[in-house]
């Protein structure tokens, strides 16, 4: 742990009402090497959560040592539960948040597949919490590495998704998430990739403990079972009633952006740091943008930023949100691209496009824009993807070719 | 003509991801389900209270004794099934099952 962070000589302005906090003089880090486990594991350690049930899997295991050495070290405050398995996990977190308790877990790969049940209760029944995805490739073959199929298979669940492309952002985008989770009545789930990000050691800048802990505040309240006058939750609703309760789940999801946002500018606020439903990277006369989820799209923005010094408009565009979908960012954002090259790291066998490309293609379609675009999938079970492998992709799409196209994208050494 | 994007009034409140106040299914009747009903034939019975421990629902309420004797009971017509496990784990046969009148 770092004692450090109870930062001497930390201003951080005036205190705002309901856990607002503003932008003071100074803002003051504690500068770490860390990886993304470990800056989601302080994340959760700062955030004041009171419940922890976690099991532990490649390469989300150092975010559950990590909080077990906090709690055992009695420098984390909330309950830590090792549980037997990743269904046991969520069911106690889906419990803890019944309870009003603020709660987090942390997955990847087969063990969000074995979620899978809770990840729909835990939505639908509209329970705030936070979870961290090692986004991990899916068996068979085994395999430890990244790509997003894990994530994509709970795409549908119901929870907020949020993608990040650093150490830091993944500290920032949790911290964000028990504060998004809490305004809106949805779980969020924050995904990093493996080992690109889990593993890898990059400076965080961590803000002080008392600045987060106020930024979080106290979960609201909120019905639980611990109420005076006894509730029942979790119960069936037949035929009459089922559609009334997805109804509100749907709506909610859809009303969630303003919430989310109102998150980000204060954390902007705190951290000096700026997040928004997407990243744009040299887009505004941009000829061909490559669409990307995760944290190869660093890798796509350095080819970009390289063939711009070259004269070619090329630009980078990455999704911080993934569900709810930024579709007016990305439509805004796209206007005037004549080619787009959609980068799915997950695919779905048999179907019109793979989930990337059906959620892009569906908005293009809802708002009249016919585009030439290029699906490529890659980067599956950690296939490489370098700058080079950026670049070949983007000079390919720089040419005349067909309206439609998808193919697997190797990467690597020739 | 219908309109395609009408949503039918509940009769009740439902509240964001389905909680409801304690004790509501006290308030949701279950007597349209049943096919047959337990009709107890209060001579025969003898109060042992098998009936009361095998109802699933509860819908078995048992009577107060008056002074001594044997606990008699009686059925929740408002939310017995009508699954008949009374009657069949009934010692002395005293439970039984008829079918239910259907008014057309």
């Amino acid at each position: 742990m770092c004692p450090g962070l109870s930062h001497q000589g930390h201003r951080d302005g005036q205190r705002g009402g309901e856990g607002v906090v503003e932008l003071g003089e100074r803002l003051e880090y504690k500068k770490m090497l860390l990886t993304g486990d470990d800056a989601v594991a302080y994340a959760v350690k700062q955030s004041r959560v009171d419940l922890v049930a976690a099991y532990p899997i490649t390469p989300q295991t150092v975010i559950v040592e990590r909080i077990a050495e906090f709690a055992a070290n009695g420098e984390f405050e909330g309950e830590f539960v090792p549980v037997e398995s990743e269904h046991s996990a969520m069911s106690a977190c889906v419990g803890g948040a019944l309870t009003g308790a603020r709660v987090f877990t942390a997955t990847a790969s087969q063990g969000l597949a074995l979620m899978h049940e809770i990840l729909y209760a835990a939505a639908s029944m509209r329970l705030p919490m936070a979870m961290a995805v090692a986004n991990r490739a899916l068996n068979a073959p085994l395999n430890i590495h990244n790509d997003h199929s894990d994530i994509m298979g709970s795409r549908d669940s119901g929870w907020i998704i949020l993608f990040s492309e650093s150490p830091e952002e993944a500290y920032d985008r949790v911290i964000q998430a028990f504060k998004i989770s809490e305004s809106v009545d949805l779980p969020v789930a924050v995904n990093l990739d493996a080992f690109t990000l889990t593993h890898s050691a990059e400076i965080v800048r961590m803000l002080p403990d008392e600045v987060i802990a106020r930024f979080v505040g106290r979960p609201p309240r909120r019905p639980t079972l611990l109420d005076e006058r006894s509730k029942s939750f979790g119960l069936m609703a037949l035929p009459d009633t089922y559609q009334y309760f997805k109804d509100d789940h749907y709506r909610s999801m859809e009303e969630s952006p303003p919430s989310i946002r109102r998150v980000e500018e204060e954390y902007k606020g705190i951290s000096g740091r700026s997040y928004e439903p997407i990243k744009k990277y040299a887009l505004e006369d941009a000829d061909v943008v490559m669409i990307m989820l995760g944290s190869y799209a660093g890798t796509a923005r350095m080819a970009a930023r390289r063939m711009r010094s070259e004269g070619h408009k090329v630009g980078v565009l990455s999704l911080g949100w993934y569900r709810p979908f930024p579709k007016r960012e990305i439509l805004d954002a796209v206007e005037d691209a004549d080619t787009l090259v959609v980068m799915d790291r997950a695919l779905s066998y048999g179907a019109p496009a793979n989930p990337l490309m059906t959620d892009i293609i569906t908005m293009l379609y809802e708002a009249g824009m016919r585009k030439r675009i290029i699906n490529v999938a890659y980067g599956l079970g950690g296939g490489e993807f370098t700058e080079d492998d950026a670049r070949t992709l983007l000079e390919y799409a720089l040419k005349e070719g067909p309206r439609r196209e998808f193919f697997f994208y190797y990467g690597g050494r020739e | 003509m219908k309109d395609p994007k009408l949503k039918p009034q509940l009769r009740f409140q439902i509240n964001p991801g389905g909680w409801f106040e304690g004790g509501s299914s006290v308030e949701y009747t279950t007597n349209d389900w049943r096919l047959e009903r337990p009709v107890i034939n209060l001579d025969k019975c003898v109060g042992c209270l098998y009936c009361w421990i095998y109802c699933p629902e509860p819908a078995i309420i048992p009577l107060d004794r008056e002074g001594r004797g044997p606990t008699k009971v009686e059925v929740d017509y408002d939310h017995c099934k009508g699954c008949g496990i009374c009657a069949q784990v009934c010692p002395t046969k005293a439970i039984e099952m008829v079918r239910e009148e259907v008014k057309v």
